[in-house]
């Protein structure tokens, strides 16, 4: 049996609507879970990046690049390893008034890239930004002072190696 | 979105008109070159069919009796030809009664147009009287889809829409159109589509695959030919022949890819897949090089994965790079047109002969004879078989019908043994499967080749999914043959049963009227035959008709379709009874 890993896809698409529906489906119908996604512009005028973060073998993630490349609207999809990429999530932890001068709190927001983004009476907003098991340390470090409200964005990543994109759509041009 | 305009590229440029959206539909589908659509009318599609009315002197509208019915005739229509084949319905009902000819041609690769109406920009979204979503619900059985909300957008997406549906591996494309859509004006000006930046119709072909491919093919001393529907969907008929012969490999076909070489070529070794022939399944698993050129490895074709052709190096000559090494792991893959990629190879390759190789097919053919083709052939007992039935219709026909053919037994049979000398003769719902595909598709068969003898074999029970479309011949007089092998069973389902289920028979016996009153009702002749004495006057007669015909042909009720390869089991598993 292959070994199940993570797998970021980024896929660059025309910004059509319904595109999400057709790149969606392609997961759906072979029953994988997407972990998160993250839709936005691209460095291309005009051209969407979708980020994808899934749980799969090497060989379905190299069916899947196919089938989603086979779309009209996909212009090229890329799959990575995690040492391939540089990404980052960012999550916003909202937490009451009444621990902004704990001591431990403030210790605790020292030695993550971490954030006060807004504070009221009521309650302040921490930001941070990291890899996923740091933004979950983080999660499981705060949560004893009770979040009010807890959110994470999917994951944003950048290849380390180049991807021929810019050049293709040159191409056509 | 208003990216469209940037996406496309254009070339011809024709002048420019004010005209209603409606009335561009029409024009985008005669610039196209279209000149037949089937459809049926409703609220939401009224105003291209006022436009239709207008232009019927240019583009024949055929009134079928279910929107299914419509999309199945254009399925017809465009495998016989090679055509994009349109279909056209009104918006909820209508255009969800169009969705399983989509996803069988989507499944078939078949070049097809589907336009339907939307209600009103406006109302979209608001659950208004016969809205369904379809983009939504079509998009996983698409090529592509798209909803037009303006009428400016008519003519750049229709365009696109037909480029994208028969360039490359071809398929279905929707269109919806909203109802204000249809009825706004503006200056219409038609640009064909030659290209479109997020899609590459056809892959590059490269010259190390095709070196790497012509050595594999040239050391192999058992190698094998398993070709599909992309030797006739590349319209490279010629190139394969030319291909086969030279390198002297015996070749096997898929059911999309029967016709695309006559049945009684030297090198041609007969059907792969669940019920295909005992040689080439076997021989499968004895070839040193799988050559497959067009096809797909679809599960019908391989069985168990894990057991198929392990021994071999596989060559995957290939249109859709989705498809290379999704079933069956390749050792060389050929990406690309067929229509290129066979020429290109063609002077790698050395001439070739394999005799003793091609008498191992010869001899599992002899088998297959002894213990199965004898016996549906040639029966000893009363009953008519089904294969009886096609060899008639070889014999009348001299195998140049096109033969259309619904699912179940009947089918299997019908690709088994009928014969073929041309290409685009063999039109059968391969991969979705779909009972009720014949009797339209037949229809669109005739009328795409009014030349050509067009003959559908349907089961008793696929008949009647679709038997309404008897109505639409008898309204446009086309002139095709009707089979009916009735064994007043679900066969292929009760031939599960019979092996797999202990003979519980589960709704599977069909209690059927009176085929030929009915045919007779929408004034068509018919006949019925039972006995074997008759059949061959009476397949002669249909033959010899100038106008439709129905035969309804009473067959042993409980016979079953053999060689089979148990679902599931290895193509080495084939089993002869
Ligand atoms: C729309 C649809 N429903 C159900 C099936 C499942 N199915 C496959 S073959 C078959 C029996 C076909 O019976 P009939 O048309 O009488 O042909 P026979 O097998 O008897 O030749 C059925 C029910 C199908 N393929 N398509």
């Amino acid at each position: 049996m292959e070994d199940i890993q993570k797998f970021t896809f980024s896929v660059y698409t025309e910004n059509n609507i319904g595109i999400l529906n057709r790149l969606s489906a392609i997961f759906l119908k072979r029953h994988i879970n997407i972990e998160s996604m993250t839709v936005s512009k691209s460095e291309i005028e005009d051209v969407h990046r979708f980020t994808f973060v899934v749980n799969i073998t090497k060989s379905q993630a190299d069916k899947l690049i196919g089938q989603l490349e086979k779309q009209i609207e996909v212009i090229k999809a890329y799959s990575h390893t995690e040492d391939e990429i540089i990404y980052q999530e960012t999550a916003l932890f909202k937490i009451s008034s009444k621990h902004l001068y704990d001591e431990d709190i403030q210790s605790r927001l020292k030695f993550r890239r971490a954030n006060i983004v807004a504070i009221t009476p009521n309650y302040f907003v921490i930001e941070a930004t990291g890899l996923k098991d740091e933004i979950d340390n983080m999660h499981d470090k705060l949560k004893p002072y009770g979040l009010l409200q807890f959110v994470r964005s999917g994951r944003i990543a950048i290849s380390r190696s180049k991807m021929a994109i810019s050049e293709l759509l040159h191409e056509f041009n | 979105m208003s990216t469209e305009t940037q996406t496309v590229k254009k070339t011809t440029t024709s002048k420019k008109v004010n005209i209603s959206g409606a009335e561009a539909v029409i024009k985008c589908l005669l610039e196209e070159g279209v000149d037949l659509i089937y459809g049926y009318p409703g609220g939401a599609i009224m105003p291209v069919y006022d436009e239709l009315y207008k232009y019927q002197d240019q583009l024949q509208h055929v009134l079928t009796r279910h929107e299914q019915g419509a999309t199945h005739s254009a399925q017809g229509y465009a495998r016989v030809t090679g055509k994009v084949g349109v279909a056209i319905a009104t918006s909820g009902p209508g255009a969800t009664n169009l969705v399983t000819g989509i996803a069988d041609a989507q499944i078939d690769s078949t070049p097809m147009v589907c336009i339907t109406g939307q209600v009103a920009k406006h109302l979209l979204g608001s659950d208004a009287f016969q809205e369904t979503d379809i983009i939504g619900i079509s998009m996983p059985v698409t090529k592509w889809n798209y909803q037009i909300t303006k009428a400016s957008e008519i003519p750049e997406i229709m365009a696109k829409a037909f480029y994208i549906a028969r360039s490359g591996r071809p398929g279905p494309v929707l269109i919806d159109i909203t109802k204000n859509a249809q009825f706004d004006k503006f200056d219409f000006d038609y640009k064909k589509c030659t290209s479109v930046r997020s899609y590459k119709a056809t892959p590059e072909v490269k010259e190390y695959a095709l070196n790497a491919a012509a050595e594999i093919i040239n050391n192999a001393k058992k190698p094998m030919i398993v070709f599909g529907q992309g030797v006739i969907l590349g319209k490279a008929e010629a190139e394969f022949k030319a291909f086969i012969e030279k390198a002297g490999i015996p070749s096997a076909w898929t059911i999309l890819g029967l016709s695309a070489l006559p049945t009684d070529h030297p090198l041609n070794v007969g059907m792969v897949g669940m019920h295909g022939n005992y040689g080439p399944n076997k021989l499968t698993n004895e070839c040193d090089a799988l050559i497959a050129i067009g096809m797909r490895f679809d599960d019908r074709v391989t069985g168990d994965l894990n057991t198929y052709a392990k021994q071999a190096k596989i060559v995957h000559f290939e249109i859709d790079p989705a498809e290379v090494d999704k079933n069956v792991k390749t050792d060389v893959a050929v990406l690309g047109d067929v229509k290129e990629t066979l020429a290109k190879i063609l002077p790698k390759i050395d001439k070739n002969s394999y005799p003793d190789w091609m008498e191992e097919f010869k001899e599992h053919m002899t088998i297959e004879f002894n213990k199965v083709i004898k016996n549906d052939l040639h029966p000893e007992k009363d009953g008519l078989t089904m294969a009886e039935v096609i060899k008639e219709i070889n014999e009348a026909s001299k195998g140049n019908a096109i033969i259309v053919s619904d699912v179940g037994q009947h089918q299997m049979i019908a690709c088994r043994y009928a014969k073929f000398n041309q290409s685009k003769s063999n039109v059968t719902s391969g991969g979705l499967g779909t009972m009720g595909f014949a009797l339209p598709a037949a229809i669109g068969a005739k009328m795409g080749q009014p030349d050509r003898e067009v003959v559908a074999i349907i089961g008793d029970g696929s008949y009647q999914m679709t038997i309404q479309e008897l109505g639409t011949i008898y309204q446009t007089k086309v002139p095709v043959k009707i089979v009916v092998l009735n064994n007043e069973f679900l066969g292929m389902v009760r031939q599960w049963q019979q092996l797999f289920f202990d003979k519980r028979y589960a709704s599977t016996e069909m209690v059927n009227p009176d085929f030929v009153t009915i045919a007779k009702g929408y004034h068509m002749e018919a006949e019925r035959v039972s006995k074997r004495e008759n059949l061959a006057t009476a397949v002669q007669k249909m033959m010899d008709s100038k106008d439709a015909y129905f035969l309804e042909v009473c067959v042993e009720k409980e016979d079953n379709v053999f060689p089979m390869i148990p679902s599931g089991a290895s193509v080495s598993d084939i089993r002869l009874s």
